[in-house]
């Protein structure tokens, strides 16, 4: 018995070692953002259940790793296309460039709004963007000088702020939403410091590091990459804040509320019309070399880019998405459907 | 003066046995208060195990039913956009989805505005136009007829029948338009809302719809990944740890690897993924998200646990079975498969076992080798994309629709009870052929 085991375990390590070497794929892969993520699925189970082509496989591995592995070269082993919650950086598009992905699509699918949000019940507060720099920065300017962030409570930065305890949810480093609040509210607000202006034109990346830096005295607290957790801990704690993705807060608006930002709710129609501040584009990235080598890429970006998806009533917007405005949506269609290139 | 103060002590001394009795006494309360805290902290991880199923289970026992929707459907022809073509083509691409909603529309006549109408075809789910194709390509003589039939709901009205989201008009932002809890409690008021045992669950793959989603693809991927890893994990295991105890030489070499595999037992199992990574995607260029990539990961994860047990239950074969059978005649392979293999088996199939519950619960090693991923299709061969259950776990935890929070904990449910089973078969197994000597 024991011979025949071993015979069965070499046939079995032998077969892989085989089927390992010659295999093609006939389904599109896609990997990147986690905040593109709900999108890019619900778009590929649509363009499945067509049933003229196999359902692409979606990997959420963030929108940084998911351009290394879709620059990682041509051919059936790496991804087709690439979601992100950014657009894709210079140096990204040269190492794609060096491993022979030269032709790129970029599409831009929407906007995704980023929210202060706390429990229905909660007191309701209007903050600005320097609010929430003096709030959750680690080092803050005071007199004059940058100091380790001395505000416990909200009120010790605006008297008009509650007297509540400074206790903010949020993602950890690794997430691509902490980068866009970086940049859209800390990076902002950091530039209307008298202080921090003077540090950006002397030393570049001193400032860079003073608007970047969280505070980790445990007013900020990283709560991980699931923001579902994060709706729990609020409708727990009517004193804390979290901060996560618009679609988080549209399925969740009987138990939670978005605070304004410079004076501008986080409500569909001043995200979409630009009017809330802290909102970013989102895009897919598809490799052209792969068309017509796996099947379906072109009719996938065909069922993206159509109105019953990414338009105003689609089903994307259901999902939490920010359309692109009318005209922005034909244009970027257009691209899509034409596999128009990114030009260098 | 002094001898006299000294004696009066000694007299006060207490007799010896009252303070052995004393001794005694302070003895046996250390021992009530030792059994005390044990048994303290037996409840106290009981209890943790209570709250954290009581929690479970009563977030995902809803999940188990579904809530459908009972509509009088007519296969219109013009609706359908067919004009009375049955080929079984132009039946499947009907369009389906707009016979539901003329047939909630005619089921609330006063609905006339489009935003309501919108809302109004809403209730029914975007999957259940699959029903319908598949009934009018069964049956094409059923084009023109009406049937009463039970559609599925979406997943807000699930959430709001199962009383998960609240029901009270008026408040602010409820997922549930005050117009759609009324359209609610009419149906139900007409008997046209009931709840079924949910069989979607169980056979269908991921979707982002919640009330489509199912773990039938994810269990499929487990039990394909599991496989492989008996595969591959247990013949090596065994043979490793037959040579290691049988017939290596005891030295310097010999130590070193037996240090090493101890060590492999304790390494964080996402390093297995990353060298899974690298060896079978890098290097043999295996395609990524497959249960054999998984299988071969989890294999890994597994050997050293294998190894461990097969060569403890080896040792504990006795020496004189070897000696008798060795004194017989028998060589070292003979005494080796005819002998310790067998006595042994028991405790080798316990160690697999659990072993392979714990590669069935891994989802850290998975993540590098694309296996945590959105997989609609249910995986035909272990080369196909899947994913697993622990991973399926990790997906919908982390969807932001409310109904994906009871479905979460159904798949707790659904995992927790494949390693019950596996723990519950190795405690059988033991059970029926241990041997003690």
């Amino acid at each position: 018995m024991l011979r025949k085991t071993m015979a069965v375990a070499a046939l079995a390590v032998a077969s892989i070692a085989i089927v390992g070497t010659a295999h093609a794929r006939d389904q599109i892969r896609v990997v990147g953002s986690s905040t593109v993520y709900p999108f890019t699925t619900a778009v590929a189970e649509q363009f499945g259940k067509t049933g003229k082509f196999k359902t692409p496989v979606v990997e959420s591995t963030g929108t940084g790793g998911g351009f290394k592995l879709f620059c990682a070269g041509v051919g059936p082993d790496h991804p087709d296309v690439s979601d992100a919650s950014r657009a894709i950086k210079a140096s990204e598009i040269e190492t794609c460039a060096k491993n022979g992905v030269s032709d790129i699509v970029e599409v831009k699918i929407g906007y995704d709004g980023i929210v202060l949000a706390a429990a229905k019940r909660a007191s309701h507060i209007d903050v600005t963007r320097k609010q929430l720099f003096l709030a959750l920065a680690k080092e803050v300017p005071v007199d004059g000088k940058l100091v380790e962030n001395p505000y416990v409570t909200w009120n010790q930065i605006d008297p008009k702020l509650p007297a509540n305890k400074i206790e903010v949810l949020g993602p950890p480093p690794t997430s691509g939403t902490r980068d866009a609040f970086i940049e859209l509210v800390l990076e902002h607000a950091a530039e209307s410091f008298p202080e921090l202006k003077e540090l950006k034109k002397t030393d570049e990346k001193a400032f860079k590091k003073a608007y970047s830096s969280i505070r980790e005295d445990g007013a900020y607290i990283e709560a991980g990459e699931n923001d579902n957790l994060i709706v729990q801990k609020l409708d727990a704690n009517p004193n804390a804040f979290g901060i996560f993705g618009y679609s988080f807060l549209e399925q969740n608006e009987d138990k939670l509320q978005g605070s304004k930002v410079d004076g501008v709710a986080p409500t569909f129609d001043d995200i979409a019309g630009g009017k809330y501040p802290v909102s970013r584009p989102l895009y897919i990235y598809v490799k052209k070399a792969h068309v017509g080598q796996i099947p379906g890429i072109k009719e996938f970006l065909v069922e993206y880019s159509s109105e019953k998806s990414w338009g105003k009533t689609g089903y994307l917007a259901d999902k939490g998405l920010i359309p692109l405005a009318d005209g922005e949506r034909k244009e970027w269609a257009t691209k899509a459907t034409s596999l128009e290139t990114l030009k260098k | 003066m002094t001898e006299t103060t000294q004696m009066a002590r000694l007299g006060a001394v207490r007799p010896t046995a009252e303070i052995v009795a004393a001794r005694l006494k302070r003895r046996h309360n250390a021992e009530r208060r030792f059994r005390a805290v044990g048994l303290g902290a037996v409840l106290l991880a009981l209890g943790f195990l209570g709250v954290l199923l009581f929690t479970i289970v009563g977030n995902g026992i809803t999940a188990f039913v579904q809530t459908y929707v009972r509509v009088d459907v007519t296969f219109d022809a013009t609706l359908l956009g067919i004009e009375g073509d049955t080929n079984p083509d132009v039946l499947a691409s009907a369009n389906y989805p707009a016979v539901i909603k003329q047939s909630l529309y005619r089921a609330f006549p006063e609905v006339k505005s489009r935003g309501e109408q919108r809302q109004l075809g809403a209730m029914v789910s975007s999957g259940a136009d699959i029903d319908l194709r598949k009934m009018l390509v069964a049956d094409p003589s059923l084009l023109g007829q009406t049937r009463s039939l039970w559609l599925l709901a979406d997943d807000d009205i699930d959430m709001a029948v199962k009383g998960h989201i609240p029901r009270k008009p008026g408040v602010s932002g409820n997922r549930l338009s005050d117009n759609e809890l009324h359209w609610l409690s009419e149906l139900e008021s007409r008997g046209a809302i009931k709840t079924r045992f949910n069989t979607l669950l169980w056979t269908s793959g991921d979707s982002r719809e919640p009330e489509l989603a199912g773990l039938w693809g994810a269990v499929v991927g487990s039990i394909y990944s599991l496989v492989i890893t008996l595969l591959v994990s247990f013949p090596l295991g065994v043979a490793t740890s037959v040579y290691l105890e049988e017939f290596a030489p005891k030295n310097r070499w010999t130590d070193l690897i037996e240090v090493n595999i101890n060590n492999l037992a304790a390494v964080p199992s996402v390093v297995f993924g990353l060298l899974g990574l690298a060896v079978f995607l890098n290097i043999f260029g295996m395609p990524r998200s497959a249960p054999l990539v998984g299988g071969l990961v989890l294999a890994l994860i597994c050997l050293p646990t294998i190894i461990i047990a097969a060569r403890a239950a080896m040792k504990a074969v006795p020496p004189s079975i070897r000696e008798a059978a060795a004194g017989l005649g028998a060589s070292k392979l003979q005494v080796v498969t005819d002998h310790v293999l067998p006595l042994s088996m028991p405790g080798i199939l316990t160690g697999t076992i659990l072993g392979m519950a714990h590669a069935l619960g891994e989802t850290a090693p998975l993540l590098m080798i694309g296996m945590v991923a959105f997989i609609v299709d249910i995986p035909a061969t272990p080369l196909d994309p899947s994913a697993v259950l622990p991973v399926q776990v990790y997906l919908w935890a982390d969807s932001p629709e409310r109904a994906f929070v009871e479905r979460t904990s159904a798949a707790i449910m659904v995992l927790l009870m494949f390693l019950a089973l596996m723990n519950l078969s190795a405690i059988l197994l033991r059970k029926k052929f241990e041997r003690r000597w």
